[in-house]
């Protein structure tokens, strides 16, 4: 046992450090947590990646991954939190991409990887729906055969970012008369295509992250289908794995409590830096504390990956925790922000929100983001419904 | 990075967990607590046999050349069995001590120790000292070559066992100051010293130890006698990462019971495990119980880091380590109903340790303002 670092490592974080340095764009740094970004700023770092042949860090390399260790990928996420850099969406790189190149076809790989990887193509999920959260099995939407083409139906729900997308993966029952979990297919489906209509949900922290989509007689092409039909809940659940792998956002969280050392150094409380004041400094010490526990936890299942186990259950606990986490850390940012959490920059008509002008320039989203942050216990299956499954697959009962 | 065990450690884990299911069940265990010596001297022998007195000692000093590592994995083995030997007070602090003393110490000392021929307890705290390692009134008074002591220790576990004390004494300054304290190996029945022992609420046996003029030579004194300080913290520290590790076995063992209890136990017909109150209750322990692992490991493998990091490091495992064992242990009680108010089930005797583990070496209070002082000065100097 031991927490060194190899030769070969180091030179490894010398070399994404430098090319961080030289390739991130630098008017996008420290906007990592920003959810009102343009298409084009959140897609300007996964496109230099996709050049560079970085974009997909835990893909193969035979689709066109890095093919890097789980510590290689360890110290290029400490590296990109360093800028708090915007990294590439989830929804292609980590959702669909490894959900196609495991259970999908050869044209299906040749077809969507590329895009994936270059950002060429933004992926949107078609999960939830109005009458299925976390109980994602009970979905509604349907997909009826008519000869050479799926006919879906229906509406979904939370679908992230889905006005800048071009493709989206949707859970669709095709046999109405399978027990729930049974009878459910994934199916690719162009955005662009006839009877999509993407409709904006407008969010506690005013910004347009989610949506409604409806599905109104959408003819999809049968080879649009990955996999089996009526087999989607198993490339569905595989897929929720994989996005909470990465979920724990240990290096985003040390960067914030940095940020959130130097605001509360900034700030006073009868005269001297909130820094000092014993009840706010050990509240941060606690959360620190926490977040090295999560982060040793989140080595120990990199290792016990690199030793060939997939993310299992235990992918579980870090969704859990570090979620918790980053909601700790956004509300002690609010807190330390004091009075000047109440100002709404995103409400005001006419004026652009960077040249807000009240308080201290890192006040003005401090409320915004503690509030967008509370979707974080509630996405990729609920906390509850992680605790469900720890129930289930780790402790038998 | 590497989390794997050597074969050495693998062998070790194994062999000790045979022994302690063969010869240190639940009913063997509580024979030998309520018996008049409270330990088992011949378990003491076997632990010797096994190498485990040997394991985190280096060859040169007559050891198996393991190091924390190794203790961590004797210690965690121990949290699982509720072993009351003083393997943490022998051979983690004493051991921790002497293989930084000088050689003839060690050939006075540390030999016999590995051999299962001397047994120590560290006197350190006292009744008015709570958790600040520096704040001292037993003094120590140079005496020609030699010193004489005298003092009140308390609450010195496993001192009615030993057969030498470590203790920490004012070799000059006032009675916080950092500077001015030694640290010295007094033999038990050195003249001058009195015990009064007692059973701890956890199974083990402490003592009050008084000093009382106890003359002792210039070979007593382990490093600097004017700045011992830095050798107690960082000994200290070695303790509280052995002391994670205990704690670990003893959660993983409460929350695997509670489970199995719940699967067990059926009320409005069904068994209770079957409620989502309680399995979700059950799920937060063995997170509890997951991360506590995850800070062990963190704080034993910083120990040879530079002296910040090492506090720090131990400090916040101590921390996570006695919410996680009161939240673990609490919530063990809490699903076994009444039945884990019993004396009869083991639950509540790792509920009991798990107890006191917090209030060992300093509580969660105590290392979180340590952790938040550590942070301030960090911050200090990374500003200058």
């Amino acid at each position: 046992m031991n927490l060194d670092f190899t030769p070969e490592e180091n030179a490894f974080r010398d070399e994404v450090r430098a090319f961080i340095r030289d390739n991130y764009p630098k008017e996008l740094m420290n906007m990592g947590t920003r959810e009102d970004l343009s298409r084009e700023q959140f897609l300007a770092w996964h496109k230099i990646l996709g050049r560079k042949g970085w974009s997909a860090v835990a893909w193969p390399k035979k689709y066109g991954g890095t093919g890097w260790t789980s510590t290689q990928r360890y110290i290029w996420s400490e590296e990109n939190a360093r800028v708090d850099s915007i990294m590439p969406l989830p929804f292609g790189v980590s959702m669909v991409g490894p959900v196609i190149y495991t259970f999908g076809s050869e044209e299906q790989k040749a077809k969507h990887l590329p895009g994936i990887l270059s950002g060429d193509v933004w992926w949107a999920q078609g999960y939830s729906e109005p009458g299925a959260g976390s109980d994602l099995a009970s979905l509604k939407t349907t997909a009826v055969r008519d000869g050479d083409h799926y006919v879906i139906n229906g509406q979904k729900t939370w679908t992230t970012l889905a006005q800048h997308a071009d493709w989206g993966f949707f859970l669709c029952r095709t046999d109405p008369s399978a027990k729930s979990q049974e009878g459910i297919s994934f199916i690719l489906v162009d955005m662009k295509t006839p009877g999509i209509e993407v409709r904006p949900i407008k969010l506690i922290d005013g910004t347009h992250e989610v949506n409604e989509t409806w599905l109104t007689d959408v003819r999809v092409p049968v080879e649009n289908l990955v996999g089996k039909e009526n087999e989607g809940w198993t490339y569905a659940k595989f897929l929720l794995a994989h996005e909470r792998s990465g979920i724990a956002g240990v290096a985003r969280s040390k960067r914030g409590i940095e940020r959130l050392r130097d605001i509360a150094s900034s700030e006073t409380i009868d005269g001297t830096p909130l820094i000092l004041n014993g009840d706010f400094s050990r509240k941060i010490s606690q959360l620190e504390i926490d977040l090295t526990a999560l982060e040793f936890t989140e080595l120990r299942t990199l290792a016990s990956e690199a030793a060939g186990k997939g993310p299992g259950p235990e992918s579980s606990i870090l969704k859990i925790k570090g979620t918790e986490i980053q909601q700790r850390l956004t509300e002690l940012t609010l807190e330390a922000v004091g009075n000047y959490g109440a100002p709404y920059a995103r409400g005001m008509d006419g004026h652009g929100i960077n040249d807000f002008g009240v308080g201290p320039e890192y006040s003005n989203f401090a409320a915004d983001t503690y509030f967008n942050m509370r979707k974080t216990s509630i996405y990729g299956g609920s906390n509850e419904i992680q605790r469900n499954i720890i129930t289930k697959m780790i402790l038998g009962l | 990075m590497d989390f794997n065990f050597t074969e050495e450690q693998t062998m070790i884990r194994d062999s000790l967990a045979r022994l302690i299911k063969d010869q240190y069940d639940f009913d063997t265990r509580r024979k030998v607590v309520a018996s008049k010596e409270g330990w088992r001297p011949k378990m003491w022998a076997q632990f010797a046999e096994l190498g485990l007195l040997a394991a985190p000692f280096s060859e040169e000093d007559g050891g198996l050349g393991g190091g924390p590592i190794d203790a961590m994995v004797v210690m965690e083995e121990f949290g699982k069995g509720l072993v009351v030997e003083p393997f943490l007070q022998t051979v983690v602090v004493g051991g921790g001590f002497l293989k930084r003393a000088t050689e003839g110490q060690k050939a006075e000392h540390l030999a016999p120790m590995i051999a299962g021929e001397r047994v120590f307890a560290f006197a350190y705290a006292e009744p008015k000292g709570r958790y600040n390692l520096a704040d001292l009134e037993t003094t120590a008074k140079k005496d020609g070559a030699g010193w004489k002591i005298s003092g009140h220790k308390a609450v010195v576990v496993g001192a009615p066992w030993a057969s030498h004390l470590i203790v920490t004494a004012r070799t000059a300054g006032g009675r916080r100051d950092t500077k001015g304290i030694g640290v010295f190996i007094v033999a038990k029945d050195a003249r001058g010293v009195t015990t009064r022992d007692y059973p701890t609420v956890d199974g083990r046996r402490a003592s009050e130890v008084h000093f009382d003029n106890v003359a002792v030579g210039a070979d007593a004194v382990i490093g600097d006698a004017e700045n011992g300080l830095p050798l107690i913290e960082r000994v200290t520290d070695e303790a509280i990462a052995a002391l994670c590790a205990e704690a670990c076995g003893a959660m993983k063992v409460a929350q695997t019971m509670t489970v199995e209890y719940s699967r067990q136990r059926k009320q409005f017909g069904t068994p209770i495990g079957k409620f989502q109150v309680l399995q979700h209750k059950m799920v937060d322990m063995f997170m509890e119980a997951e991360q506590s692992v995850s800070m062990t490991y963190m704080a034993t493998l910083k120990l040879d880091e530079d002296d910040v990091t090492r506090k720090k490091a131990a400090s916040a495992a101590k921390v996570r380590i006695g919410q996680a064992g009161r939240f673990v242990g609490q919530n063990a009680i809490q699903i076994h109903g009444g039945m884990g108010m019993t004396d009869e089930l083991a639950i509540g005797h790792y509920f009991k340790r798990l107890t006191i583990i917090d209030s060992e070496f300093g509580n969660v209070d105590h290392h979180l303002k340590r952790y938040t002082d550590l942070s301030a000065a960090d911050m200090a100097v990374a500003a200058e």
